[in-house]
């Protein structure tokens, strides 16, 4: 006699961990595929299809999900920063300077303030390593405010006015794919990264810097290392938008660069990078979209995270994940 | 005590002269010394409060001290950092046990492996770092491929927990131990299987030391007992003669 019971999917494809699978049909590959296949489709697809305006939107929601993801990545090291601005300021000028002033092309100077931008995010950082919780927060938080004060008194860099001509990207489907597939490399590296042994290590200093310390780790040099790869992806992002605008001045410090991103991998779920990714990819165009309502806008949105949060406090991400892996199919079985 | 064999230096892995501490104006530890042998197992006991865990934190590193010097075959290791001691040869556990929750049993085993010192011994390459890790876990008394071996550390039971700081240290390959009040919380069973771990340790010729409140078990492996009070040192010797000093009975019983 024959019978129809429910089965979970995704029984008999895991094979106690994580990332080992067994595969016994097309669609149990489908299954275990689609979810990392289909954000790489959907952003290859994006730039091709959007008006001018979104496209606008998309960059800057690739953005805002690079800095989230580098904010979610110092998290995984116990490092709660609430100043990803500095990372992006410091992108952004070092730049700035190189093309402009030094007058390197584009291909030159947006590596070369990737890599010096992470660096001396990682270098200013480095006095205060050795703070904790809060206090390294506030650190963090006060850096990039104090940099945009001392290039105002100064007039540095062009001081309040800023630099101002900087050369565009050759035409706006380059500018896309650069950040699109740049967002994509990212999350990949990220979620990878930290599941390799040095990744573990990194994770294992959030749980208990002291066990780390006593096996012979120097935990502050893993931490700079943690800040110059999370430095990077800021400074990348900086340096990109500066190339974006034609333009680096301090709103490149504005506390917006803080709080939105961090903002995205809470609402989207922290610690998986997909989330981050997710959070901006939902926070950054309803932003966007609301822009029509005129004043009420940050009333709304306000609302929508505060609701998000409560709601939903593991991340939307989190969530989705719980749900695709409780799918359940129809099978039938012999009685 | 040992102070007449100076010549004999060569064999004592660790020296320890004078060490005092104080936080505020309380007196943590106050002029203590002692020196211990290569292979030896030391018990260091004491009524609470009397300094033990503020010795180990001084002797790792995790607290400098006032005054004193520590020395470690022969290096001054005196307020080196924590890392750097721990590369010598010198692993710890801790009394609260925190492992690293979200990671599974042997992942946690990966950090101690990933060490410049593990990484130095072993040439540089270690291969596949989670089967060297279920190795070490498998010489604690986890079975190798059982559930409690994948399972999130933060859910081991207690005394999953203790085997495991135990596999830390084994892992980091030291040779000078510190287990600070591993018995602690263990019942007769879990004991039963662990302190033939700790007697295969010393007769690999590891060095141990033991800060126990349960003397029992304690005095059974130890072959030597520091007693601290009130920060000092009040005795020193085998396990049978220390527990006949009248001050080491005053500091535990009170006096009558």
């Amino acid at each position: 006699m024959k019978q129809r019971r429910k089965e979970r999917i995704d029984r008999g494809i895991k094979a106690r961990s994580d990332d080992v699978f067994s595969l016994n049909s097309f669609r149990e590959m489908l299954y275990v595929a689609v979810p990392p296949i289909a954000p790489v489709l959907l952003l290859i697809i994006l730039p091709l299809v959007l008006p001018s305006y979104w496209q606008k939107v998309l960059i800057s929601t690739c953005i805002f999900a690079l800095l989230a993801m580098s904010w979610d990545f110092l998290v995984c090291v116990g490092m709660v920063s609430l100043g990803q601005a500095l990372f992006f300021g410091v992108g952004a000028y070092v730049a700035g300077i190189l093309n402009k002033l030094v007058g390197l092309p584009i291909w030159v100077d947006i590596p070369i303030a990737t890599v010096l931008g992470g660096a001396i995010c990682a270098v200013l950082l480095t006095p205060v390593l050795r703070l904790r919780g809060v206090y390294f927060s506030m650190v963090t938080l006060v850096l990039p405010l104090m940099l945009e004060r001392i290039v105002e008194a100064s007039g540095m860099f062009g001081g309040t006015e800023g630099i101002s001509g900087i050369k565009p990207f050759p035409n706006p489907l380059v500018e896309s794919y650069v950040i699109v597939f740049i967002t994509l490399f990212a999350l990949f590296a990220f979620r990878r990264l930290v599941t390799t042994d040095y990744g573990l290590v990194l994770k294992a200093i959030k749980d208990n810097d002291r066990a780390v310390m006593s096996v012979g780790i120097n935990i502050y040099w893993m931490k700079a290392q943690a800040l110059f790869i999370a430095g990077c992806v800021g400074a990348f992002c900086g340096a990109f938008m500066t190339h974006v605008y034609g333009f680096v001045g301090m709103p490149s410090f504005a506390l917006d660069f803080s709080i939105l991103p961090l903002s995205a991998a809470v609402v989207g779920g922290m610690g998986t990078f997909a989330g981050s990714f997710v959070g901006a990819f939902i926070l950054v165009p309803f932003s966007e979209a609301l822009r029509g309502i005129g004043g009420l806008r940050i009333v709304l949105y306000s609302f929508f995270l505060v609701l998000f949060i409560v709601a939903l406090p593991e991340g939307i991400f989190h969530y989705i994940q719980r749900k695709y892996q409780q799918f359940e199919r129809w099978v039938e079985v012999d009685k | 005590m040992g102070r007449m064999d100076q010549n004999n230096s060569a064999n004592f892995i660790l020296r320890i002269s004078n060490l005092s501490k104080s936080f505020g104006g309380v007196k943590a530890v106050v002029g203590v010394g002692f020196n211990l042998r290569e292979g030896e197992l030391l018990g260091i006991i004491g009524p609470n409060g009397s300094g033990k865990t503020t010795l180990v934190n001084l002797i790792t590193g995790f607290l400098k001290p006032d005054s004193g010097k520590i020395e470690y075959k022969g290096q001054d290791i005196t307020g080196l950092a924590p890392y750097r001691i721990a590369r010598l040869g010198i692993a710890r556990t801790f009394q609260m046990i925190r492992p690293f929750a979200e990671l599974p049993s042997f992942k946690n085993l990966i950090i101690p492996l990933y060490s410049p010192r593990v990484k130095g011994l072993s040439g540089g390459k270690y291969g596949d770092l989670d089967s060297v890790a279920k190795d070490y876990l498998e010489e604690v008394g986890f079975e190798r491929e059982s559930s409690v071996t994948y399972k999130q550390a933060g859910s081991l039971p207690h005394g999953y927990l203790k085997r495991l700081e135990l596999a830390k240290c084994l892992a980091l390959r030291a040779d000078l131990i510190i287990l600070d009040e591993l018995f602690s919380g263990l019942s007769i069973a879990e004991l039963a299987s662990i302190v033939p771990i700790i007697e295969k340790l010393v007769s690999e010729g590891k060095t141990v030391i033991m800060i126990e409140h349960r003397l029992r078990e304690l005095f059974r492996i130890a072959d030597r007992v520091v007693v601290l009070n009130y920060g000092s040192v009040i005795a020193d010797g085998i396990p049978s003669e220390v527990m006949e000093k009248n001050e080491v009975r005053k500091a535990y019983l009170g006096s009558e």
